[in-house]
C-alpha cells in the first residue's frame, strides 16, 4: 500500500507550514513596519509557501489512497523531559484528516491575506493586522498538526488571543472594543471546560497524544464492562464544551456575531479558514471520549443550533450579521453531522463550507469596500457595477444553498443522510428530532441567502448615491473570490464522495456499515439527496417570490408577525438573557465582596448613596414602564438587572485576583475529585 | 547539621513573609522582605545551588529591594495603607482550601524523587557557565532574556518619563 | 531533609505573597508579593532539580537554569512595575490599588 514513504523532509516540510507563519509574525511584529509596502509582503509571503508545502504534502497523502493513513513524528520537540508519566513533548500527527486541513486552511489563509492587501490598504495600523493575521494562522496549522493535547490547547488559545486583536481590530470603536471582549471571554467558558477535560483525561491515562489516548478508550470501556466510566462521559463532555464555545455552538453562540465588528477578513479568517473550524475539528478528535448518550447531546446541540440560528438569520439587515447566523447555523450542521457519527459527513461539509463561506465573507467585504455601508436595505442592483463580485457571491450562494452540483450540495447531503441514518437505526423521537431540524434548517439556509443576493444584486438600486460610487475592486480582491468561487463548484467534485467518505473511514470512532446497515444507508441517501433538493428549491422559490416577483411583501409578514419577528430579530434576547443571568450571578458574587468592603469601611455614606441610587431606580422604572409598556418588559428587565448589576463591579484589580486563586482552587478540586 | 541549618534557614524565610505581610509601616515590610530573601538564599545553599544562592543575594537584596526602596521614596505614604484589607478574611477562606488540595497533591503524586541522605551536591557556576555559553544547551534562551532585559529597560525608562498617558489610539506610528 | 519540607516551605511563602497582593492596600505590596510568589516557584524548582537528580549532572542543572530565568524575569518585571506604579501615582496621586478602577467600565 505505502509505496509512498513519509521520511524525516515530509515532517520537516510539514513542521514548517505552522513555523514560516510564526516566524514571519515575528519579523512583521519587531521590524515589519519599517519595510516597504510596510511588511505586507512578508506574511503574505509565508502563508504562500505554508500553502505551498501543506498542498504538497496533501498530494503525497492522496496519492498514498488509504483510509487508515496515519503517520507520526513522536517527540519532535521535548518540552517537558522525563519519564513516560510526566513527560510532555510536542510531535506531529499527519493523517487524512490533518492532511485535509493543512491544505485547505492554507489555501485559504493565504487567499485572506492577499484580500487583505487590498481591503486594509491605508489602514492606520496596516502593519500589525497583517503580523495578527499570520499568527491566527500559525495558530490553526499548528493546530490541526498537533499530535497532543497540550500544544493543541496551546495553539487553541493563541487563537483566542488572535480572534481578540483581531475582531477589536478598530478599538476606537466602543461597539468593536465591547465585541472583541466579548467573543474572547465567551469562548473562554468554552476554554476552561476543555482544559479541565483535558486535564481529567491526563490524570486518568498519563498521556495528552492523540493516539496514544485513542488506544486506551477500548481498554477503559472492557475494564468497565463495556460501559463508559463517569470521569469519561465527564471528560468527554467538557472538552465537547470547549468545541461550542470555539464553534459558536447554542449557548455559547452570541460572540460570533458581535464578532463581525473586525474587519471583514478577519470575519472571512475566523468563520472559514480557523477559530469555528477548530471546534469542529475538536469534535472529530475527541469523538472516542463521547459516550453514547453525550453523542446524543452534540446531534441536539448542534442541530438546534441549525434551526435557531437560520432563523435568525432570516430576519436580519446587515448583510455580514446575515452571513455570521448562516456560519453558526452551518457550524450546527457540522456538529450535528458528527454527533449522529457521521464524522466524515461533517469535516467534508467544513472543508467545503470553509471555501464558499469564505468566499461569501470576501465577497461582502468586497460590497462593503464599494459602497460604504452593511446594510441591505441601503444595496440593489449592484450586480451591474461589480460582476465579478456578483459571479462569485452567487456560485457560493447556490453552493451553500445545496443546489445539486455545487460543493454544498454533496456535503450538506451526506450529513442530513447520517441523520436519517441516525434516525432509522434507532426509531424514536428524539434520534429523529436532528433530521427534522436540520433539513427545516436547509430549507431556510436557501431562503435567507437567496434574500441576501436578491435585496443587494437585484432589483433597482434604492439608494442612487451609492449607487453611482460603486465599482469593481481590484485583482488583489477579485483573484482570492474566484479562486475560492472555483472551490465552492468543484469543491464537491474534488473531494466528495471518494475523499471523505472513503478514506474518512479511517478517523477514529468512525462505524463502517455493513449488511442491514449498509441498506439503511443506501435508503437513506436517496431520500436525503431528494429531500434536500426539495427543501432547497422550495426556499429559493420562497426567496424569489418574496424580493424578486413581489408576490408577497416582507413587510406585511413582519407586520402581521409582529412580536415573534421582534423576538427572533432581536436573536431571542439571549444576548439580554445573558446580562440578567450569567452576568448578573458574577456581578453578585462580586458584589458580595464589595458589600463586605462597604459596610465596613464607607459605612453609611454610602447606604446614603445606595437609597438615592434605589430611589432613582425606582423613578426610572416608573417612567419606562409608563411609556414603553409590556412589549418591552423582557429587555428592558435585564437592562434595569445590568444597571443594577454594573454598580457592584468593582473593577479592582485586587478583587479580581482573589477571584482567580479561588478559580484556580475550584479547577483543581475538581479535576483531583475525577482522578 | 543539615536538618538545623534548614530550620533555622526555614524560620527565617517564612517569618520574614509573615512580618512583612502583616507589619503596620510598609519600611518594615520591606526589610523583613530581605530576611525572607536571605533565607532562601541560605536554602539554595543547601539544596547544592551555590550560584543560585548568590545571584539571589546579589539581585534580590541588592536589586529588587533597593528599587522597592525607591519606590517608597517616590511615593506618598498613605494613611489608610496601614490598615490589612478585611478581604484577608475571604483570602482565608480561600488559603486554607487551597492549602488542603496542595496537600493532597503532594501526597498523591508519585515523584521520582530520591529518599533519605543524598551525596553531596557538585559546585554548579562552572556548569551553568558550560550549558549556557559552551554547550550551546541554553544559549538560545540566554540570548532571549538578554533581550528581554534590554527591552524591559527601554520601556521602563520610556514609561516613567513620559508624564501623562498618550490619547486612545494615538500612539500608532 | 526531604523533598516535601522544601515544597512545604516553598508553599507557605506562595500563600503568603499571595495575601501581600490581594490585601495590602500599596500597589508596592502588591509588587512584594509577586516577588515573593516568584521566589516560592524557585525553591520548587531548585528542590526538584535536586531530589530528581541527586547524582548532579545536566539534569540537576536544569531547575537551577530555570531559576535563574525566573529571576531574570523578575527583575525586568520590577523594573517595568515599578514605572507603572509612578506612572500610575503621578496619575492618580495615590499608590492605593483599589483607585485605578478603570477597568470598571
Amino acid at each position: 500500500m505505502a509505496d509512498i514513504v513519509f521520511d524525516g523532509g515530509d515532517f520537516a516540510r510539514l513542521a514548517a507550514v505552522p513555523l514560516i507563519p510564526l516566524g514571519a509574525f515575528f519579523v512583521q511584529t519587531l521590524v515589519g513596519r519599517f519595510g516597504p509596502r510596510k511588511g505586507d509582503w512578508i506574511p503574505v509571503g509565508a502563508l504562500a509557501i505554508a500553502a505551498a508545502l501543506g498542498i504538497f504534502e496533501f498530494a503525497k497523502c492522496l496519492t498514498v489512497w488509504n483510509p487508515g493513513f496515519r503517520v507520526e513524528w513522536k517527540e519532535a520537540f521535548d518540552w517537558i523531559p522525563g519519564p513516560a508519566e510526566s513527560r510532555a513533548s510536542f510531535g506531529i500527527l499527519y493523517d487524512n484528516l490533518s492532511a485535509t486541513m493543512t491544505a485547505a486552511v492554507g489555501l485559504i489563509a493565504f487567499l485572506i491575506h492577499l484580500f487583505s492587501v487590498g481591503y486594509m490598504h491605508g489602514d492606520r495600523r496596516y502593519a500589525s493586522f497583517f503580523a495578527h493575521l499570520c499568527l491566527f494562522s500559525f495558530g490553526m496549522l499548528g493546530l490541526v498538526l498537533s499530535d497532543n493535547f497540550l500544544s493543541f490547547f496551546a495553539c487553541w488559545e493563541v487563537m483566542g488571543l488572535c480572534s481578540y486583536l483581531l475582531i477589536g481590530h478598530f478599538s476606537e470603536k466602543p461597539s468593536a472594543a465591547a465585541a472583541c471582549k466579548k467573543a474572547f471571554l465567551t469562548t473562554r467558558i468554552g476554554d476552561v471546560c476543555l482544559f479541565l477535560g483535558i486535564a481529567i483525561l491526563w490524570t486518568r491515562l498519563h498521556t495528552f497524544r492523540f493516539t496514544e489516548l485513542w488506544d486506551a478508550v477500548p481498554r477503559v470501556l472492557a475494564e468497565n464492562g463495556g460501559a463508559y466510566p463517569g470521569w469519561l462521559v465527564t471528560a468527554g463532555l467538557l472538552i465537547f464544551a470547549g468545541a461550542v464555545g470555539k464553534s459558536a455552538q447554542f449557548p455559547l453562540h452570541v460572540w460570533l456575531p458581535d464578532a463581525m465588528e473586525g474587519p471583514t477578513p478577519v470575519s472571512a479568517m475566523i468563520h472559514a479558514a480557523t477559530m469555528v473550524a477548530a471546534g469542529v475539528f475538536l469534535t472529530a478528535r475527541a469523538f472516542l471520549f463521547l459516550s453514547p448518550e453525550a453523542r446524543i447531546a452534540v446531534a441536539l446541540v448542534g442541530s438546534f443550533t441549525a434551526i435557531f440560528a437560520a432563523t435568525i438569520g432570516i430576519c436580519q439587515t446587515d448583510i455580514k450579521r446575515v452571513l455570521a447566523y448562516s456560519t453558526v447555523s452551518q457550524l450546527g450542521f457540522m456538529i450535528a453531522g458528527i454527533g449522529v457519527g457521521g464524522i466524515a459527513a461533517g469535516l467534508f461539509h467544513m472543508v467545503t463550507h470553509a471555501a464558499f463561506k469564505a468566499c461569501l465573507f470576501l465577497g461582502s467585504g468586497s460590497v462593503i469596500h464599494a459602497v460604504h455601508t452593511q446594510e441591505m436595505p441601503q444595496m440593489g442592483g449592484l450586480r451591474r457595477r461589480m460582476p465579478i463580485t456578483y459571479g462569485t457571491m452567487l456560485v457560493s450562494t447556490l453552493a451553500i444553498a445545496g443546489v445539486p452540483l455545487f460543493a454544498g450540495f454533496y456535503s450538506k447531503d451526506a450529513i442530513l443522510s447520517s441523520t436519517l441514518v441516525h434516525a432509522m437505526e434507532h426509531g424514536s423521537i428524539l434520534h429523529a428530532l436532528p433530521a427534522i431540524f436540520l433539513f427545516t434548517a436547509a430549507g431556510m439556509t436557501a431562503f435567507y441567502m437567496f434574500r441576501l443576493i436578491l435585496l443587494t444584486f437585484h432589483g433597482e438600486p434604492r439608494d442612487a448615491h451609492k449607487f453611482e460610487h460603486a465599482h469593481e475592486s481590484p485583482w488583489v480582491m477579485t483573484v482570492p473570490l474566484t479562486i475560492l468561487g472555483f472551490f465552492a463548484v468543484t469543491g464537491g467534485w474534488i473531494f466528495g464522495e471518494n475523499w471523505f467518505l472513503e478514506l474518512g473511514k479511517g478517523l477514529p470512532g468512525m462505524v463502517v456499515a455493513e449488511g442491514e446497515a449498509a441498506h439503511h444507508e443506501h435508503e437513506a441517501h436517496g431520500i436525503a439527496m431528494w429531500g434536500s433538493i426539495g427543501v432547497a428549491g422550495a426556499g429559493i422559490l420562497l426567496a424569489f417570490a418574496f424580493y424578486q416577483w413581489r408576490k408577497f411583501s416582507a413587510a406585511a409578514w413582519a407586520e402581521r408577525w409582529g412580536p415573534v419577528h421582534r423576538w427572533v430579530k432581536n436573536k431571542y434576547y439571549v444576548d439580554e438573557f445573558y446580562l440578567a443571568t450569567v452576568v448578573r450571578f458574577v456581578m453578585f458574587l462580586t458584589a458580595v465582596q464589595r458589600w463586605f468592603d462597604v459596610w465596613i469601611v464607607d459605612g453609611l455614606v454610602n447606604l446614603v448613596g445606595g437609597i438615592g441610587r434605589a430611589a432613582a431606580a425606582v423613578s426610572g422604572w416608573f417612567d419606562r414602564w409608563v411609556v414603553d409598556g409590556a412589549v418591552n418588559l423582557v429587555g428592558w428587565l435585564t437592562q434595569l438587572w445590568g444597571g443594577v448589576a454594573r454598580l457592584f463591579q468593582t473593577g479592582r484589580v485586587q478583587t479580581y485576583v482573589a477571584w482567580g486563586v479561588a478559580g484556580a482552587v475550584g479547577a483543581a478540586s475538581v479535576v483531583l475529585w475525577m482522578a | 547539621m543539615e536538618r538545623i541549618a534548614f530550620a533555622l534557614f526555614a524560620a527565617i524565610a517564612v517569618g520574614g513573609g509573615l512580618v512583612a505581610l502583616f507589619h503596620r509601616s510598609i519600611v518594615h515590610s520591606a526589610f523583613a522582605l530581605m530576611g525572607t530573601f536571605l533565607g532562601i538564599s541560605g536554602l539554595f545553599v543547601l539544596l547544592g545551588a551555590d550560584f543560585l544562592a548568590v545571584v539571589q543575594l546579589l539581585i534580590y537584596v541588592g536589586g529588587i529591594l533597593v528599587l522597592i526602596l525607591f519606590g517608597l521614596m517616590l511615593t506618598k505614604p498613605d494613611p489608610s495603607e496601614r490598615k490589612l484589607r478585611r478581604v484577608l478574611l475571604v483570602l482565608a477562606a480561600v488559603a486554607v482550601p487551597a492549602a488542603i488540595l496542595v496537600a493532597r497533591i503532594a501526597s498523591a503524586a508519585r515523584w521520582a524523587a530520591a529518599e533519605g541522605p543524598l551525596p553531596d551536591p557538585k559546585p554548579a557556576a562552572r556548569e551553568i557557565g558550560f550549558l549556557f555559553l559552551l554547550k550551546d544547551a541554553y544559549l538560545i534562551p540566554f540570548e532571549l532574556a538578554a533581550f528581554l532585559l534590554t527591552v524591559a529597560l527601554v520601556g521602563a525608562v520610556f514609561l516613567a518619563r513620559q508624564p501623562h498617558p498618550p490619547p486612545p489610539g494615538g500612539e500608532d506610528r | 531533609m526531604s523533598l516535601g519540607a522544601y515544597l512545604a516551605v516553598a508553599t507557605a511563602l506562595f500563600v503568603l505573597g499571595l495575601a501581600m497582593m490581594i490585601a495590602r492596600r500599596n500597589l508596592l505590596y502588591v509588587l512584594m508579593g509577586i516577588e515573593l510568589i516568584l521566589n516560592a516557584a524557585n525553591l520548587n524548582f531548585v528542590a526538584f532539580a535536586r531530589y530528581a537528580a541527586p547524582a548532579g549532572g545536566e539534569a540537576a542543572l536544569r531547575g537551577q537554569v530555570f531559576a535563574l530565568i525566573v529571576i531574570l524575569l523578575a527583575v525586568a518585571e520590577a523594573a517595568v512595575a515599578l514605572a507603572i506604579v509612578l506612572h500610575a501615582y503621578s496619575l492618580f496621586d495615590t499608590v492605593r490599588p483599589e483607585e485605578p478602577d478603570l477597568l470598571r467600565e
